[in-house]
């Protein structure tokens, strides 16, 4: 009988925590749609989510790129087929691993700060103060941090592509013995207009997913530092996980595979 | 003569736990209302209902005669630019300037332009006692007494209807309380506000208030002028005044 209850009360929390994220993604989405809009807000945010995370964006997809060229080369000499490193290369960056690496590292920087400084508002009040100013909440905490990742995701994974193949370019042309002229023209005649759309794509929903994981676990954070802390690490935790997956299901539709 | 503000059986619980249950409280036009009770009686939960902050699970909240009990968004704004509001920690945003922070009411709720409300809020820090140096500090690096002076500030830079403070002078020595206690008469006095006011601080309680009344197992069980306080001939009320351990109020150890 206690096993049948803890089931049905894990259940319903389940059940009601969907409920309460539905609710606010509802209430953020409808905050896009109707003034007012804080363009000042969104600006800093985009400094915030787009500048200051191109550092870490840059060198991790400096090195996967670096660290993809190898591998290729490696299990591409298994079959004499060490050649086709550049294609895979740009394929491997543009479609996957330049929109997944660059949200999860983006993830785990920004959605955590938001968390963390929506959080603190919240359990020191300031939130119920911006609404005692007449001021939404909603439309001034969340939509321009939806904004800003909405549109500096894309351009961050635009920039992570272009390093990340150029992280390949410098280990196949230093280490590899590929020809640069070579390199450079193999990628580009491989590299489809699709496959950067696609990446593009999928960072303008990972730029969503994060900042709305971000928001949703600081509004919900409750008590002193620890429930600050526990919502940092519930939208770090969420917002990757939901990237995982919304990468599958994008990918399965982008592709129709 | 209608009440500036009117509860009339607000009744509020979280789970199975009852915090208000059937609060009936008037507060008349331009007079100094404070509620008294311990901690975890309810009376923030009240004032929130007030601030449309929670929504009351029954009764109803009336503001210049109008039911507010559960207007939300826009169409509350009205309501809103009536209140002005000084939180128990002061709640200043830390990401702004001490100026922002007193003109944030005008520049984002009433979009007066930025150089002028500067101006606003430089007045009205004056009027706390700060000086125009203090503006452009960040709120951390005030103490717990100036940041409440600019949270005061911030409540009557937009000149309110309405002026609510919530634990005006926990956590600030004698001295400062008594300071932050002759502010809040002088800027209500000036700005001719209502108040409504939240406290476990029987001195403040005195000085600042016309009528008292107090909140105890989610009712107002006693309510007055302040010079009656003394002469209730309410047990409940002697003791919470006298801050005697022994008495019918028995604290609860868990919220």
């Amino acid at each position: 009988m206690n096993i049948l209850g803890g089931i049905g009360r894990a259940v319903l929390t389940l059940l009601a925590d969907i409920g309460r994220l539905a609710d606010f993604t509802g209430r953020a989405l409808a905050g896009l749609v109707s003034p007012p809009i804080y363009g000042r807000l969104i600006g800093i945010q985009m400094l915030r989510i787009g500048y200051f995370s191109l550092p870490v964006v840059g060198l991790t997809a400096f090195f996967t790129g670096g660290a993809l060229a190898l591998q290729i080369y490696l299990g591409g000499n298994r079959y004499g087929a060490e050649a086709i490193v550049p294609q895979i290369v740009v394929l491997g960056i543009t479609r996957e691993l330049g929109p997944v690496i660059a949200g999860l590292m983006v993830a785990g920087r920004v959605s955590a700060a938001i968390a963390a400084e929506i959080g603190t508002m919240k359990v020191t009040e300031q939130i119920d103060a911006l609404t005692t100013l007449a001021t939404n909440p909603i439309k001034y905490l969340v939509v321009p941090r939806l904004v800003a990742a909405v549109v500096c995701m894309p351009i961050l994974v635009a920039i992570a592509d272009s390093i990340g193949v150029f992280g390949g370019y410098v280990v196949s042309t230093g280490k590899l013995g590929f020809t640069g002229s070579i390199y450079l023209k193999n990628t580009v005649d491989f590299a489809t207009r699709a496959d950067i759309e696609s990446g593009l794509i999928k960072a303008a929903v990972f730029g969503f997913i994060i900042a709305l994981m971000g928001c949703y676990n600081g509004f919900q954070s409750r008590g002193g530092a620890q429930g600050v802390g526990a919502a940092t690490t519930a939208a770090v935790v969420s917002s990757s996980i939901l990237i995982l997956a919304a990468n599958y299901l994008l990918t399965s539709i982008l592709f129709n595979t | 003569m209608t009440a500036k503000i009117e509860l009339i059986g607000v009744k509020k619980r979280f789970g199975s736990k009852v915090v208000l249950d059937g609060i009936d409280l008037a507060i008349e036009k331009g007079s100094s209302l404070v509620v008294i009770g311990g901690s975890g009686t309810g009376k923030s939960v009240m004032i929130k209902c007030v601030l449309g902050i929670i929504t009351p699970d029954e009764g109803t909240i009336l503001v210049d005669g109008v039911d507010v009990t559960r207007l939300k968004g826009a169409a509350r704004d009205p309501v809103m630019r009536k209140f002005g509001m000084l939180f128990q920690g002061a709640a200043l945003f830390d990401s702004l300037p001490v100026w922002e922070n007193v003109a944030f009411g005008l520049i984002q709720g009433r979009g007066m332009k930025r150089t002028q409300a500067r101006e606003v809020a430089i007045q009205k820090l004056a009027k706390v006692g700060l000086s125009e140096d203090v503006a452009f500090l960040s709120p951390s690096e005030l103490s717990g007494g100036m940041q409440k002076r600019v949270g005061l500030a911030r409540a009557i830079a937009a000149d309110p209807e309405i002026i609510f403070f919530d634990e005006p002078t926990t956590g600030l020595d004698p001295i400062m309380a008594d300071i932050i206690n002759d502010l809040i008469i002088s800027t209500v006095r000036d700005v001719g506000a209502t108040a409504l006011s939240i406290t476990h601080d029987m001195v403040s309680s005195r000085k600042i208030s016309d009528r008292i009344a107090m909140l105890y197992n989610g009712r107002i069980i006693w309510q007055g002028p302040t010079k009656d306080i003394d002469h209730s001939g309410n047990e409940y009320v002697d003791q919470f005044i006298h801050g005697r351990a022994v008495g019918p109020i028995k604290m609860a150890v868990k919220a």
